[in-house]
Order: C-alpha cells, then structure tokens, then sequence
C-alpha cells in the first residue's frame, strides 16, 4: 500500500508540531522517520494511524483519501514504544484480540492457527499462555509485532520500537524485523531518534527537524551528501570550525577547502572525528591537544585550535604524542555550508 | 524496618560500633519506642476499638431474643430497608458517574479539565449539613424548583429521592478518586492499541480498561457504600426526619437514642458496625490485589512509564 502525505500540518495548543510535511512512501518500502525529540516524527506516525488528526492536509492510502477515516477503520498495525501489552490477557489472547473484534467472523479454529502461525513468526512458539508480565521487554515487543500484524493491516507503523530496550536486544530485534519485513512485503513506517537504527533498518530515511523534512533519502545519500549542518550533526559525531568563505574557497585560518557555490561570508566546515590526522609539519589547521582518551580499538584526542575552537579525532593505538603538543590538523572529506 | 537493615549492617561493618553497643539512631531509642508505642495502643484502645466494643456488648446487653426483637420492629424495619434503597440507587448512579468521570479527565484533553476535577473534589471539603440546607433551598417549597415540582406533584424533599440526591452529593468523589490517578498512571496507550486493532469503544472499555481498574473500582464502590449507608448531616436536613417513612438508619439510631430506648439505639447502631467490619474486610482484600494505591506495582506489561499528562 502506498502511502502519501500532503502538506500535513498539526499544532498542539500553541506548538505547532508539524508544519506541512509532504512525502511519499512506496508500497512495500521500509521507511524511518528520524529525528531528535520534538521533531515531529512521532506526531506525524500517529496521523498516519490516525490517531492524531491532522490540523491541515490530507493522508492517501493507496488512491484512498484516508485523512478522515477513523484508526479502528483504518486497518494500520501500531506497535507502541512501551509495548501496551494487555496486562490482563495471555500472550495468545493479545494476539487474538485483533481478529475477535473484528467485523470480519473468524471462526476459534482459524483464530487459533493464525495465533500459532503468527507465534511462530515472531519465534515465540511455546510461549503463548504466558502472560506479558512473564516475558522479557524483546519478547513483549515482538508480541505486540505479532498482534498488529494479526488484523492483516495495511500499513504497518512503529513507534520507537526499541526504545526501551537494551543495546544488544536491539541490535538482534532491528535486524530481525528486517527480516520479518522482506517476508512479508508490508509498507512499514518507523520512528526512531537512533541515527544508527534507522541507517542500519531502513530502505529510506526522512530526517526531521522542527516539524519539517530536513532530508530524505537511501542511507546512503544522507551519509554521503548531508543536506545542511544539521543533518550531518545528527547523523553521528562532528566538528564544526568557522570559516569564511571567499571565491567559492573556504578559509580557516590560512587553510582553503573547495566551497564552490557558496556565497562569499560567514562559513562552516564540517567533518567527522576518523577524517582528521595529526602533523607536525605545517599542513593543516595549527592547534594543540588538551586530552587523549583511551578507547579499545583507538585512541580519541581533543584539541583546540589556535582559535579557540575545540576538535575531537581519533587516531591509531599507536598515537603517541601527548597533552599539550602542538601541530597541525589535516582534514579530510570537509562539508562547507554557509554559517547557520 | 526493611529499610533499616543496610544502614545497620553498613554501621556494624564499619567497625566504629562493634558488638552489642551500637549507639541508637535518631528516634531508635527503647524506651522513646517504647512510650511511642503504648500512647498509640492506648490512643487506638480508648477511641476506636472502645466504641466498636459498647456497641456489640450493649446491643446484647438485654439477650439476644431482646436484640432480634428490636431490630424487628417495624420502624427500625423500615429504616434497614430505606438505608438499603438508598444505597442501592446511590451507588450505581455513583459508580457509573465515576467511572464516566475518571475516563473523560485522564483520557481526553480539553479546557477546564483541572476546574473538573477539584469540583469533583468539592464534597469531601463541604459539610454535608452544608450541602442538605443547599439542596432545601433548590428543591424545598420555598425553593429555586419548589413551585414547579410541587405543580408536577413530584416529591422530592422529605422523601426518597431526597435522600438518594444528598446521598450521591457527599459521595460523589469517592469512585472517581480511585480511579483517576490509577487511569493516568496506565495512560492511553491501551486503549489506543484496543482501538487500532478495530476494537469499538465499549468493546475496549470492557474487555482493556475494565479489567485492568476493577480492583480499584470495587475499592471506591465499596467505600462509596459504607459512606452511604453511613451518612447523616445531608440526609437528617433533607428527609424530615419521618419516624417510619423517612427515617434511614443513622438517623433511626438518634431518634432511638433520644427516645431513651439504648438497647434498641446500639442493636441499630450494631448493624451500621457490622457493615463498618465487613467494609474494612473488603478494603484489606482489595488492597491486596493492589487497589486504593496511587500507583499499583508496574502494570504488568511493563507499560510502566507514567505518561504526562497534557495540563490545561
């Protein structure tokens, strides 16, 4: 089922949480919606579900105008940040509920064989007369995985699925649903703050800031072309220095990086901590090193250049030199935007 | 003392007060745990348990041939079945005003939320003589409504649907107070899972949020309860106090008091003293399964982060 936003808008009180946000998700595709707290994203899953509805704007299922049909009529599969397991029913009984309430009869047998084929789907055969108090929080989250799926919805939406998990649960449950998707095919949007969730999950990732799309793209365009300086903030650690900009060239200090298309004036580089390397010989940005941490594949090193302006890289093991060295720093990969 | 034991052995492992000298905490003192603990026995004997005792000896003071024949007669009759219709009309009418108002205040947003739930609050910091006066002035003869009900000839003052209606004023609160910071604690996700997955909203109602709030529900109904078939300021104003046709319970036992008939004013009493005993049962009981707290131990789910709540 595609999915279409149309300059959705939505304001709580007087945030405005969603400021006309248009976008396009292809039938079958996996898409993130990521962004930090307050960015919208969570709003803009829960109109889709229709949960929330939107202010301005309209929703498209398919050809389907969908902005005003009720969520019990709208056939998505929610799963919820902390689950909202139903305390009071066993785990079969939370996965049936869909299908018992349904307008569609099902018979108990088939009921049955679908909660036992949906179990063993989200591989926890075996499992179904516990109660969601006697399971762990993966488990739990691949139970409420399973119950949505059981009403057969259109469109499948997560809610910071793994947010309330631990790292190494994550990382299984992330890649796992990733499988689960590919089997099933179902258009699934996805909500996280975890840069590296989303890059590592999804087909497509929408970066949201403010109540706006900042960016959309595969990861790798994201990763690759960064929009602004924010998304390439977002996405993982980076420094910033100012710059200036002068001829389509950007300065700091005496050092020029190509900034074709940019308007001469205030500037920004942007890189990341693994594009830096240590000299001692005058290329690069003079600075000094305040600090070596010590990590167990390398070695991070925070510095100062000689404007003020702390930069953090990591080196080799080997990295010998010591707080309070000065040298220069030779910068890689740079991204120059125009100053914010 | 759970709480204690860590401190305590943390005091004996740093080895500053070895064996059998430890020197006492603050407040830790046997003799001041002592003298702490007898006042509150003490306190506890004369002006609780003394009173619950003269009621059942005296009740019996005279054979319990006496006390069956008391509570036997007619008047006294009357006000046990009077006490009970009450209660019968009052405390659903309360439950379902509860239930419906605890859902509309944690479940939608809207203006006036908070002014919604102090005015919900309002009986319990009126005096129900108060609120009895109150309602004579809106329904009495002289009254906001008086001429037009005494037209439709529809009695309310000195009859049972006064009663009911000052009953349900001082009583008000008492299901919506269990149930409101109980339901805020759980959140909406439940019911927004329910609903997506196609479930109308009395089907959720019934089969997620019910289950999920009995304990405490059945807490507020049962305290609402006592509370009704206990009341005496609001219904002694508005009941007119009718020996036989007007006359509840609480109201029968004073009447019976002044009457100097003792014997029959405890047999009474004793019945409203039962009720007190069975309610406390009940209260410990549901307590147990985790009702009448503010937040009961993690919902099972693990939906145990408390959402906040959109304040108006």
């Amino acid at each position: 089922m595609k999915i279409r936003l149309d300059t959705v808008v939505k304001t709580f009180e007087t945030f405005r949480a969603v400021h006309g946000v248009s976008l396009e998700i292809g039938s079958g595709e996996l898409v993130a919606l990521l962004g930090p707290s307050g960015s919208g994203k969570t709003t803009i899953l829960r109109m889709v579900a229709g949960l929330e509805y939107a202010d301005a704007g309209a929703i498209y299922f398919g050809e389907e105008n969908a902005t005003d049909i009720p969520v019990r009529e709208r056939g998505v599969g929610f799963v919820f940040q902390h689950y909202a397991l139903f305390p009071h029913m066993t785990v079969a009984e939370n996965i049936a509920f869909g299908m018992k309430v349904s307008r569609v009869k099902r018979s108990p047998q088939v009921i049955k064989a679908r909660v036992r084929e949906l179990l063993d789907l989200v591989q926890l055969g075996g499992l179904g007369e516990r109660f969601p108090g006697q399971i762990s929080g993966g488990q739990r989250q691949r139970v409420a995985l399973a119950r949505a799926l059981a009403v057969d919805p259109r469109v499948l939406l997560l809610d910071e699925p793994f947010g309330a998990l631990d790292a190494n649960v994550r990382r299984d449950l992330r890649r796992w649903l990733r499988k689960v998707h590919d089997e099933l095919g179902i258009t699934t949007i996805f909500v996280t703050h975890d840069q590296e969730e989303a890059l590592d999950l999804a087909d497509r990732v929408v970066i949201l800031d403010k109540g706006q799309i900042v960016q959309e793209g595969t990861p790798e365009e994201v990763c690759r072309n960064p929009a602004n300086a924010f998304v390439v903030n977002f996405l993982g650690d980076a420094n910033r220095l100012d710059a200036e900009i002068r001829d389509g060239k950007a300065f700091v200090q005496d050092v020029a990086f190509p900034a074709a298309g940019i308007a001469d004036g205030g500037g920004q580089i942007l890189f990341r901590p693994a594009d830096v390397s240590w000299r001692e010989d005058g290329q690069g940005i003079a600075a000094r090193i305040l600090r070596v941490i010590d990590r167990p594949d390398s070695r991070r090193v925070l510095a100062v250049t000689a404007a003020g302006q702390p930069v953090e890289f990591d080196t080799a093991p080997e990295f010998s030199h010591r707080k309070g060295e000065a040298g220069f720093l030779d910068i890689r990969r740079p991204r120059v935007y125009a100053a914010a | 003392m759970h709480g204690n034991i860590g401190t305590q052995a943390k005091a004996g492992e740093t080895g500053k007060a070895k064996g059998r000298g430890q020197p006492p905490r603050v407040g830790d003192d046997p003799l001041f745990r002592r003298i702490l603990l007898a006042f509150v026995l003490f306190f506890v004997a004369i002006v609780v348990v003394a009173p619950l005792v003269i009621i059942g000896f005296e009740a019996f003071s005279r054979g319990a041939g006496y006390f069956a024949r008391s509570i036997a007669e007619p008047d006294t009759r009357h006000a046990i079945f009077l006490t009970a219709m009450t209660a019968l009309i009052a405390v659903p009418v309360n439950t379902i005003f509860g239930v419906a108002a605890a859902w509309s205040i944690t479940k939608f947003d809207f203006r006036g939320k908070r002014l919604l739930t102090v005015l919900i609050e309002l009986p319990f910091s009126v005096s129900p003589i108060v609120a009895g006066v109150a309602y004579l002035f809106v329904y009495g003869l002289q009254g906001l409504f008086g001429p037009a009900l005494q037209s439709a000839e529809m009695k309310i003052l000195f009859a049972l649907p006064g009663i009911v209606l000052a009953s349900m004023f001082v009583t008000a609160p008492f299901v919506a107070r269990e149930l409101i910071p109980l339901m805020q604690a759980q959140g909406r996700d439940l019911e927004e899972a329910a609903t997506s997955l196609g479930a109308s909203g009395w089907r959720t109602f019934f089969s997620v949020t019910l289950p999920n709030i009995k304990w405490a529900l059945l807490y507020g109904v049962v305290l609402c309860n006592s509370r009704v078939m206990g009341e005496f300021g609001a219904v002694s104003v508005v009941s007119g106090n009718i020996r036989g046709q007007t006359n509840t319970l609480p109201l029968h036992i004073e009447l019976l008091y002044h009457d100097y008939n003792a014997v029959g004013a405890f047999a009474a009493a004793s019945i409203l003293a039962l009720l007190a005993i069975v309610t406390l049962v009940a209260k410990v009981v549901l307590e147990r399964q985790g009702a009448g707290r503010v937040r009961r131990p993690a919902t099972l789910a693990g939906n145990d982060a408390v959402y906040p709540e959109v304040k108006t």
